[in-house]
């Protein structure tokens, strides 16, 4: 175990500093008709618990892929990839599906809730292919709705929300498992820049809770809320650093205009 | 997750396009029941035709003079004069699986009463010919052993001749008269209807003495027919052999040689006549079954539509956990909860069917539980087999593709 200290992190964390991730010479080949697309060439990363990484790079620069390894919606072509001890590369399918279902939780750009169909039964949806009743999944979706605040809106369909609402929908969907990682594809890529502090608030709120999230985006704007940056290029780590000065994004909306203004 | 969860869902993902369920369902709709009304339609008929055949003793058999050819020319039937009385005996007297026999002869006649004519068939038989065919008198009686021996001028009628000389005026001891020969009529029998077998009115007749027939009428002392019941509908067969080899030898048929009569087996005849209804049946079910294939290859299409269209909402569902096997079965249910309720609506639109073609056509339809039953089964094969391919594709997207899809 490792035991670099991070004097940012509260005391209140369990099992701090034990390492969730851990991937080792990582690489990821495409066949595109004749050529092959080298996109991951060799990266190798550790994240314990408790950390709030943002991932940052040009398109193509290979962040896009190495999130699907991270999310286990794909596998790596070479190198191993370690969640929670287990090591990914080596499940079938229907465990890696079972891997999401627990470990995993997804956030996206373009929200992907279900249309016509509520905010409650969308954060409900993952609960639907885990092993709980009904009674709990419902119990827990309604929970995870209030920590987003979004308690008065369970009946809402996403056509009746805001983007952020929708985003906040999509978070507690992402938290409903009671997942060990949280995994963001530019979750503010869709959204105007105060509302994108507001969503940032609820990750540095999330990680103060003891929540590790994963974040990719292309904003320097929104990556300076996490603690600690890595950017890709060419398929590889360009640059892993510590942020030293993180504003806490609750005191960042103080500043914004508000859209009525 | 269980099947109570599955159904729901998937009955919430058509709920949400209710015009495009209701489209695809109505090719189940009008499969499943043009089946069940053709099967009906046809039960009902072949029903009808083996009432009528018990209805006309189904250990009969008919004995007819035979067909001959001669100088070339090929006669019609009756044309042989070696079919006569003894022959009938003979049978009686040698043929253990022969119960009773009756000879006949036909002819036909102008039949007036009063102002009223009618053209008809005169038979021409003994009063044992009534019990072997079954058919009782609805007035009067039979006329008597007594009366052929003496070839009284006496007749029993059909029903469609006594309503077309008679009407309502009592028939019964009247005095009609046969190509000018006056007959009382002393019977009245009971209506037939229409053979089904063989397609013509039974109740368009006019039944005397034999001997009345062949000495006043026809003038020929040979015999048409030799209506005969065997001792039980098994022993028919066994009758009709015997028959056979007796006239053979009693006409003297050298081996190899055409018979110069026939026998003809009315428990075979059943048969024919089953066999008949039940091919009509198959036909009719047949067409009818191309429907619902149709019905399915639309619910097929109409999932494929809706596989592409909820791609983004496949891939969804596999990031959040769903394996291939739960997208599959909510697929798979969709296309089977489509085509049951189609089955239960087809149901009952081919109950109504066969309800409005026995009120409106007077044809008996006959719809058994057990094709309901088949019809369920069949729809539920029908969206498992044209679901099944829908479904496969939409399990074996690859979710990150399915999660950028435009």
């Amino acid at each position: 175990m490792a035991t670099t200290s991070q004097p940012d992190m509260k005391a209140t964390i369990k099992q701090d500093h034990e390492t969730i991730i851990l991937v080792r010479e990582v690489h990821k080949y495409y066949e595109l008709g004749e050529t092959r697309v080298h996109a991951l060439r060799g990266v190798s990363i550790e994240i314990k618990r408790g950390e709030f990484v943002t991932i940052m790079g040009a398109s193509g620069s290979g962040k896009s892929t190495f999130m699907n390894i991270l999310g286990c919606l794909d596998k790596p072509s070479a190198g191993r990839y370690l969640l929670e001890n287990i090591e990914v590369s080596s499940l079938s399918k229907k465990e890696l599906a079972a891997i999401r279902n627990h470990k995993i939780g997804f956030v996206f750009q373009g929200f992907n809730l279900l249309a016509r169909t509520t905010a409650l039964e969308n954060v409900e949806l993952p609960t639907l292919y885990a092993r709980i009743s009904k009674a709990e999944g419902e119990k827990r979706s309604r929970e995870a709705l209030a920590l987003v605040g979004l308690g008065d809106r369970v009946a809402h369909f996403p056509s009746q929300l805001s983007g952020g609402q929708q985003q906040r929908v999509a978070i507690a969907r992402a938290l409903v498992n009671r997942p060990s990682i949280l995994l963001a594809d530019e979750p503010t890529g869709n959204l105007d820049s105060r509302t994108s502090v507001e969503i940032m608030d609820i990750f540095q709120n999330l990680n103060d809770e003891g929540l590790t999230i994963v974040l990719v985006t292309h904003e320097p704007d929104i990556a300076r809320f996490a603690k600690r940056s890595i950017q890709f290029r060419d398929g590889r780590i360009h640059r892993d650093e510590r942020i030293q000065t993180r504003p806490r994004a609750s005191e960042v909306i103080q500043n914004l205009p508000k859209l009525e203004d | 997750m269980d099947l109570l969860a599955i159904v729901r869902i998937a009955l919430r993902a058509l709920g949400r396009n209710k015009m495009r369920s209701i489209l695809t369902m109505l090719g189940i709709i009008i499969g499943v029941g043009a089946v069940i009304a053709m099967l009906g339609v046809g039960q009902g008929a072949r029903q009808t035709v083996q009432e009528q055949i018990q209805a006309m003793g189904s250990n009969l058999l008919f004995v007819g003079a035979g067909t001959v050819t001669r100088s070339g020319m090929h006669m019609g039937w009756g044309s042989t004069k070696s079919l006569i009385y003894d022959d009938m005996l003979a049978i009686m007297r040698e043929c253990p699986a022969a119960h009773t026999a009756a000879p006949g002869s036909s002819s036909s006649g102008q039949v007036v009463f009063g102002n009223d004519n009618w053209a008809t068939r005169v038979n021409g038989t003994e009063p044992q010919y009534f019990d072997i065919r079954t058919w009782p008198f609805q007035e009067g009686t039979s006329f008597t052993q007594n009366d052929v021996e003496m070839a009284a001028n006496v007749a029993v009628i059909g029903e469609t001749v006594r309503k077309n000389l008679f009407g309502a005026t009592d028939s019964i001891g009247q005095t009609i008269r046969i190509n000018n020969l006056p007959f009382r009529v002393v019977g009245v029998l009971v209506p037939k209807g229409t053979s089904a077998a063989m397609g013509d009115d039974q109740d368009d007749i006019i039944i005397v003495p034999i001997t009345t027939l062949q000495k006043k009428m026809t003038g020929q002392n040979w015999l048409r027919w030799i209506m005969v019941s065997a001792v039980s509908r098994q022993a028919s067969y066994a009758a009709q052999q015997q028959i056979a080899a007796l006239l053979r030898d009693r006409h003297r048929i050298r081996p190899g040689a055409d018979d110069d009569f026939f026998v003809r087996n009315l428990a075979d005849l059943a048969d024919v006549a089953d066999e008949a209804g039940r091919v009509m049946t198959l036909l009719l079910a047949s067409i009818a079954a191309v429907s619902l294939i149709v019905g399915g290859i639309g619910i097929m299409n109409i999932m494929l539509v809706s596989v592409t269209e909820r791609t983004r909402e496949i891939g969804v569902r596999m990031a959040v956990g769903a394996t291939e096997r739960d997208v599959q079965q909510q697929f798979l249910t969709e296309a089977v909860v489509l085509s049951l309720f189609g089955g239960g609506m087809g149901i009952l639109f081919g109950l109504s069917a066969s309800y409005l073609i026995t009120k409106t056509l007077g044809w008996p339809v006959l719809v058994s539980p057990v094709v309901i039953v088949i019809a369920v089964l069949f729809s539920m094969a029908v969206g498992v087999f044209f679901g099944f391919y829908p479904a496969r594709r939409a399990a074996q997207l690859d979710p990150i593709e399915a999660l950028r899809y435009e």
